[in-house]
């Protein structure tokens, strides 16, 4: 397994991750399960959230909590000040070019949503093709299949291989003319693969193609730049990065962005309205219709801060060590199947066993206070590509420890006990 | 507290590792598709019914223990049985996994499928057990839209 590409580019400090004292940071990982300490490892459906995010949500609703681009006084000006500034830290977070790429919808999935319905929507036409992967999340797949069956477009799909790996050779031979948009994963959320986007946005642009990129599972672990990845578009969630639930952001190249209609119409995302015509805001407020979620991009602004002052270095040391101890503890474990054996992943561990149903495995871990996700994980194709129904998944978080991966061992063993 | 044994008693344990009933069924005159959307899991009953009476009862699918073992006991208990006989056992049997009529009341109007009853401590786990049982309804009803636990 290849090394997480770092956060920053400092270097490597010679002390190691203090994952008690990151831990100190999250409260609800204090708790216990059934009387067992809680160890959450169901970080791929949403992270846990530090303190620090916390107290930016009550601040803003005990002592900001205003309209924001709209009021003279002085709480809107707060308000809106610290969701602006809240913007420019997504901007450096990802090193976009400019605030105005930076819109704020309610997760991956609207981001997604809104690339289909503004841009493939507008601008395809009969007869071309959107093409995806094999190992999408259900919102990579279905908005696509929406806006198909709207302009008369057509789906492509990229296989993906035994170790749940892109096939390279088959995604080049997808490309053609008629081929005008490409929207791929950047880490699987049921395998943990870290897809080559690079290699894949390279290939696309020779045939002028755009690609946007599911980043969810990607935010939390990888350093994502979107310059240097030269992605058109980019979307991810705020919950999955230790952010609050309904936030989440849309990346888009401003060219792009100019030049789509808007997803929305409403309030703040106009400039002039008569009855005979209106006249639409500027980037990025032309995508906001409506009044924001303000405490949830505060929110977001607080996770960003509170992950950028950790040393990615480290952390990236650290999900590198639990990855590859979780994989090898339950590499032992007889007659567990791992399902996505990719040579570079991220924070996800799925398996199965013949015998037992992952619902059955989740409920045993469960009542030994693992919490795992356990299902199709929003990927059937994905399930239906390994012939398996469902997978048990076990997903990490720089605050995981490998004690608690231990445990996840015993539990499974548990499991073991009572299906024979 | 919820106990895992509540839930996986030794009758569930060994209809999931020997479902009854678990085959296609080529002379069925009814036949209906449930799908969990939640899970995933998938199941098909297959009813041969004959002047108001279930002559013969199968299903097949993929699904967890409870929902397997669930409709393992299902199709003994039902095969048979008359067709209100099924749609008033439905209605206990929801209402047991529920939580609505307690298990001691449930005893008396389910028999043997009162086991699952320890079903209704775990949530997240009804759904899985009443799968095979909105199917059966459906099929009785001669639906041919999917069931579904939603």
């Amino acid at each position: 397994m290849k090394a997480i590409s770092p956060k920053t580019d400092s270097p490597a400090p010679a002390k190691s991750f203090d994952v008690v004292r990151i831990r100190e940071d999250f409260p609800i990982l204090k708790q216990k399960i059934h009387g067992k300490p809680l160890v959450y490892f169901d970080n791929g459906a949403t992270s846990q959230k530090p303190q620090a995010v916390i107290d930016a949500l009550a601040r803003y609703y005990s002592a900001e909590n205003s309209n924001i681009h709209r009021g003279v006084h002085s709480l809107s000006e707060r308000a809106t000040a610290d969701y602006e500034a809240a913007r420019g830290k997504v901007r450096g977070f990802i090193n976009a070019p400019s605030d105005k790429e930076i819109v704020f919808v309610r997760g991956t999935t609207e981001a997604i949503n809104l690339v289909a319905q503004s841009y493939a929507r507008s601008f395809l036409k009969a007869g071309d093709e959107i093409v995806v992967s094999a190992m999408e999340h259900h919102s990579n797949i279905v908005p696509w299949q929406m806006v198909c069956a709207q302009v008369g477009a057509r789906l492509r799909v990229i296989p993906i291989n035994h170790d749940g790996e892109i096939v390279m050779e088959e995604y080049e031979r997808l490309l053609n003319e008629r081929t005008k948009l490409i929207a791929v994963t950047h880490v699987s959320n049921a395998l943990g693969t870290i897809v080559p986007v690079k290699e894949i946005i390279a290939l696309a642009h020779k045939h002028d193609v755009p690609v946007l990129l599911d980043g969810a599972q990607a935010v939390p672990h990888l350093k994502v730049d979107v310059r240097d990845l030269d992605c058109d578009f980019y979307a991810f969630s705020g919950h999955k990065m230790f952010g609050p639930t309904g936030i989440g952001v849309l990346y888009g190249r401003s060219e792009l962005l100019e030049k789509m209609p808007p997803y929305q119409g409403g309030g703040d995302m106009i400039s002039l309205v008569t009855f005979e015509k209106t006249h639409y805001n500027v980037l990025p407020y032309k995508f906001e219709a409506g009044t924001p979620n303000i405490a949830g991009v505060i929110g977001l602004g607080a996770a960003i801060d509170y992950m950028q002052a950790l040393d990615w270095n480290q952390v990236a040391t650290h999900e590198n060590e639990l990855l590859s101890y979780a994989t090898e503890a339950l590499a032992e474990i007889h007659p567990l199947k791992i399902i996505g054996t990719a040579r570079e992943k991220a924070g996800v561990l799925s398996f199965v066993f013949d015998h037992v149903h992952a619902h059955d495995v989740g409920t045993v871990l469960d009542q030994e206070g693992v919490a795992v996700r356990a299902g199709h994980h929003c990927a059937m194709p994905v399930m239906q590509r390994f012939g398996v129904p469902a997978t048990t998944r076990a997903s990490f978080a720089f605050y995981n420890t490998v004690k608690e991966v231990d445990v996840l061992v015993q539990a499974i063993r548990r499991v073991l006990k009572v299906f024979g | 507290m919820a106990d895992l044994d509540d839930l996986y008693q030794e009758v569930i344990l060994d209809h999931n590792k020997s479902p009854r009933n678990f085959r296609a069924m080529a002379a069925a005159n009814r036949k209906a598709e449930g799908y969990n959307p939640l899970c995933g899991d998938h199941v098909t009953v297959y009813l041969h019914l004959d002047k108001g009476l279930i002559k013969d009862i199968s299903f097949e699918g993929s699904g967890c223990a409870i929902s397997k073992a669930s409709a393992s006991m299902m199709t003994a208990e039902l095969k048979g049985k008359s067709e209100s006989y099924a749609r008033e056992l439905f209605d206990n049997v929801h209402k047991m996994l529920t939580g609505d009529i307690t298990a001691a009341e449930g005893a008396g109007k389910v028999g043997k499928l009162a086991i699952l009853s320890g079903v209704c401590k775990f949530p997240a786990r009804v759904k899985c057990a009443s799968l095979a049982w909105h199917t059966v309804n459906a099929a009785l009803a001669g639906d041919d839209r999917p069931a579904s636990t939603e």
